[in-house]
């Protein structure tokens, strides 16, 4: 893919310009990608939106860097995504260090207590375990499940659950956040609550969000929609949350 | 970095525990069947030891007395004492038999006819003395359950137990009773009367031995029938400093003996008595290998599968792929320590109940503490295989 003519991003935001990914060849070859363009600044929580077998998930894993895509551009701050030179290794560390992801289940390690759940990250990437543990108290506190730190994820509820895999997506202090689906579980309050945590999260680190949802309550809580239709994007205006 | 193995053998420890002892229950089998082994191997050496000889002297083109049949006369072991460099020599018999204890039960023994104060004679007693008298005094194995004082029926005749000694067995493992010489020869070749009555009627209707012109024939043939003069073996000690092949070797060419030196007996007992037993032993050791290695394997790879999604998420966080083969391998390897702990207590608990000797040894317990980690290791790879096949995308669906 090239990487030049095109603006870069700005810092730490994405940007996606003419993505396509072609699953299999010849006769039984699919587009699930056609022509996706996205950008997300810093700071920025946008909603994608689209109903199932619209290439949602596709989307999703060529941004978490899990598929390549066939063609077009992926930028992340300043690094252009599957360029030349992108090893597994490379794709890994990226996803450690520089994507959140927040799942539709919390998705918790169920062996591990909620701090750990959270430090693993910056364990994994490195940092000495006490540095970590308080990076993950620092997170829990801010989303207020500081006082289940050490309880185990099965004793947490589901609102519960969901705020601690928000901490783990930001722990590395990633500069993008894939929310996949993150309120599905939820009852309307909770999930607004979590939309509210995911705006002020973005606010405070500048983190770019991209929130995959068909939930109906919070699509209109989103400032900008990207909405997904057989492979392709069309982005319009929604009414945005307080921050407050 | 925190131990994700520790955190999930700890999370999930009753079924790991449990799944462990499972295991530990098959290791201790392992163990314990290593165990018969030496003890096998240490019951012919106790019996060469308790024997006190340095050579043995045997019926010609025969490996007895313990591994083959061997009878000479007894008269045998005064030409053998009258050869040089032998310092003792002592005839000895061995039988196995039931023989009946004052409570009417049956006990299995080797029973081992002995001149008193020669070699064959017990090493030390645990209480008691040794023999004295002539006749109807036994020194018994503490294995045998006799009590000192017991009345025992060895044949036809009662004995008394005037001593108890400790690890003299025979190398299939009963444990012996002593007896002397004379009233072992007795019970080992005498028959019974109503045997002798038709013996005797038997040979006066031969004409051979009932000559009419032989005075005296039929009584001396009849006399032999019903007399005993034969021994098992001589035991023989070298007066000291002597290469005991030297002393054999003259044995074996002027009188016509098989003689078998220490070494030479250890090599019937041990490498030719039980090899058969051993190989039998060996294959059950193999085969306790694999269904270990088997059930380990079964146990972490469902494990492994029951994990995939933990693992999915793993890997899309950014965990390298030799973290989470490190995990199986380590979740592979408790299991095998914990099997094996436990497989080492139930074996030590359970050895002593065994009838026969049962020898659990430090180097066996740390030989199948390593084949354990190996075959944990091995086992963990199919499980492993599975794990780094898991696609990160299986978090996302």
């Amino acid at each position: 893919m090239s990487t030049h003519l095109l603006p870069a991003p700005p810092r730490g935001g994405i940007l996606i310009e003419g993505l396509r990914k072609v699953y299999g060849h010849g006769d039984t070859a699919v587009e699930a990608l056609k022509n996706v363009n996205m950008q997300v600044s810093p700071g920025e929580v946008v909603g994608l939106v689209g109903p199932s077998g619209s290439g949602k998930s596709t989307l999703l894993k060529c941004l978490g860097a899990i598929i390549e895509p066939t063609s077009g551009r992926m930028q992340l701050g300043s690094d252009v995504i599957y360029d030349d030179g992108w090893t597994v290794r490379d794709l890994r560390a990226l996803r450690r260090d520089r994507i959140g992801f927040v799942f539709q289940a919390p998705y918790l390690i169920p062996f591990l207590n909620v701090i750990d759940n959270v430090a693993l990250l910056p364990m994994l990437a490195g940092q000495p375990n006490a540095q970590a543990r308080e990076r993950a108290l620092d997170l829990l506190t801010a989303l207020d499940v500081a006082h289940r730190a050490h309880a185990q994820p099965s004793r947490l509820s589901g609102g519960e659950q969901q705020r601690v895999s928000i901490a783990r997506a930001l722990a590395n202090r990633p500069p993008v956040i894939l929310a996949d689906e993150p309120t599905a579980p939820l009852d309307s309050e909770r999930a607004l609550a979590v939309v509210r945590i995911l705006n002020r999260m973005a606010h405070q680190a500048q983190t770019a969000i991209i929130v995959v949802t068909h939930d109906e309550k919070i699509i209109p809580t989103f400032k900008r929609i990207y909405h997904i239709r057989d492979g392709q994007t069309h982005e319009e205006a929604g009414q945005g949350l307080s921050v407050e | 970095m925190i131990s994700l193995a520790g955190r999930d053998i700890a999370h999930s420890w009753g079924k790991f525990v449990l799944t462990g002892l499972g295991l530990g229950l098959l290791i201790g089998v392992t163990l314990t069947m290593a165990g018969v082994y030496r003890g096998m191997v240490d019951d012919a050496h106790a019996l060469l030891n308790n024997s006190r000889a340095d050579l043995w002297v045997v019926q010609k083109d025969t490996q007895g007395p313990y591994a083959e049949s061997s009878s000479l006369k007894d008269d045998v072991v005064r030409s053998v004492r009258g050869m040089p460099g032998i310092a003792q020599a002592a005839n000895v018999t061995y039988f196995t038999m039931q023989v009946r204890a004052a409570s009417g039960t049956d006990t299995r023994v080797m029973v081992v006819g002995i001149e008193s104060g020669l070699p064959g004679e017990p090493a030390y007693l645990l209480a008691g003395r040794q023999l004295t008298r002539s006749h109807y005094e036994a020194v018994a194995d503490v294995k045998t359950g006799f009590a000192l004082g017991e009345r025992i029926r060895i044949r036809r005749h009662d004995y008394t137990v005037v001593g108890l000694t400790q690890r003299m067995v025979s190398s299939g493992g009963d444990p012996m009773v002593f007896v002397a010489l004379k009233d072992a020869q007795e019970a080992q070749f005498l028959k019974d009367n109503d045997a002798i009555v038709n013996d005797r009627v038997r040979t006066a209707a031969n004409p051979a031995f009932n000559r009419p012109g032989v005075p005296g024939l039929l009584e001396a043939v009849q006399a032999s029938q019903t007399s005993s003069h034969n021994v098992n073996a001589i035991l023989v000690q070298l007066a000291p400093g002597l290469d005991p092949e030297e002393v054999a070797e003259p044995l074996r060419r002027w009188k016509h003996l098989q003689v078998f030196t220490r070494a030479g007996m250890e090599e019937i007992l041990v490498a030719k008595l039980i090899a058969t037993a051993a190989k039998q032993i060996f294959m059950f050791l193999v085969i306790l290998a694999v269904v270990s290695a088997a059930i380990v394997a079964f146990i972490i790879y469902t494990m492994t599968l029951g994990k995939i999604r933990e693992i999915a998420v793993l890997k899309l966080i950014g965990t390298r792929n030799r973290t989470i083969a490190s995990m199986i391998l380590q979740q592979a390897l408790g299991l095998g320590l914990i099997g094996f702990l436990a497989g080492k207590v139930a074996a030590t608990l359970w050895a002593p109940v065994f009838p026969k000797f049962v020898l659990l040894l430090a180097q066996d317990a740390i030989t199948g503490l390593l084949a354990t980690i190996a075959i944990c290791a091995l086992a963990s790879t199919l499980a492993i295989r599975v794990a780094l096949k898991v696609d990160p995308a299986e978090a996302i669906g």
